[in-house]
């Protein structure tokens, strides 16, 4: 059953993986915004 | 946004190497079980994606409680991270059981008690997230958001029990089975250390992911006010 536990841990690290990419590109997303607010709040 | 936390940079390389050590005792420490081959080894990290996605769950239900004893909004934050987190392992849990049951039931998927109540379970808590994206008004949205993660912790106890009240084709790991159960084993202890050693592993690995999930929830609720304050 090879190829079904290779397929089984490919969906665990796999669904890891997706969730841990999503995380750092909200990450990202909130510095950029906090930047602009930054920006905008020194021109006030 | 403050620097990251001494220990949370520690926890997050111990949770690391605590998971690749986990990893290894499966593939190489674990013996290879007689019947199901393997795709056994799947076991392991099921298990402990479930328990983790409970736990999950299980947050979110005392932080609905503290959220409304208290209306502090830092528990709002902590319920939405505990839901988010234990959606992603109860996916885990749904999906590689099911690659599991392919071999071993010789079908993909059947309308037993345990796999009904845990996608059922799954989509309660899909529909928390739906919930929450409908309501505008943050205090509204957290005190709707609460009561959901109240109501809807209902499913987990029926989900965990299902297999020992109704009659199942699911293996029950911990305690006796069903006489009907298919895949069944008993576990020698090199299985036993492994398992429970992937279940420390995920709990670790849920704080570590719960710690993170929680600043990011306050950064943005930061942001957000700024911007009010910006636009006033």
């Amino acid at each position: 059953t090879l190829t079904y536990m290779i397929a089984g841990f490919a969906v665990i690290f796999g669904i890891m993986l997706i969730y841990l990419v999503s995380l750092l590109s909200r990450w990202n997303n909130l510095r950029k915004d906090a930047d602009l607010l930054k920006e905008l709040e020194k021109k006030e | 946004m403050t620097a990251q936390p001494k220990t949370l940079k520690i926890l997050t390389v111990v949770t690391v190497l605590m998971l690749a050590a986990a990893s290894l005792m499966v593939f190489f420490y674990a013996p290879l079980e007689a019947v199901m081959g393997q795709v056994q080894k799947v076991f392991y990290f099921h298990v402990a994606a479930g328990w983790t996605g409970m736990l999950g769950f299980f947050v979110a239900f005392v932080a609905g409680i503290a959220y409304l004893i208290t209306h502090k909004h830092i528990w709002d934050i902590v319920g939405v991270a505990g839901v988010e987190i234990g959606l992603v392992f109860m996916l885990i849990c749904i999906i590689t059981g099911s690659i599991w049951a392919r071999p071993i039931w010789n079908t993909w998927w059947t309308w037993d008690p345990r796999l009904t109540t845990a996608t059922i379970m799954e989509l309660v808590y899909a529909a928390y997230l739906m919930l929450r994206q409908g309501v505008e008004d943050p205090d509204r949205r957290a005190r709707f958001g609460a009561v959901y993660a109240i109501i809807g912790f209902l499913s987990v106890p029926l989900t965990f029990f299902s297999i020992r009240i109704f009659r199942t084709i699911h293996p029950v790991v911990i305690g006796g089975g069903d006489a009907d159960a298919t895949g069944s084993f008993d576990m020698t202890a090199k299985m036993l250390q492994t398992f429970m050693f992937s279940l420390v592993t995920f709990s670790v690995l849920f704080v570590t992911l719960l710690w993170h999930r929680i600043r990011m929830g306050k950064f943005a609720d930061q942001l957000e006010q700024l911007k009010m304050k910006l636009l006033a």
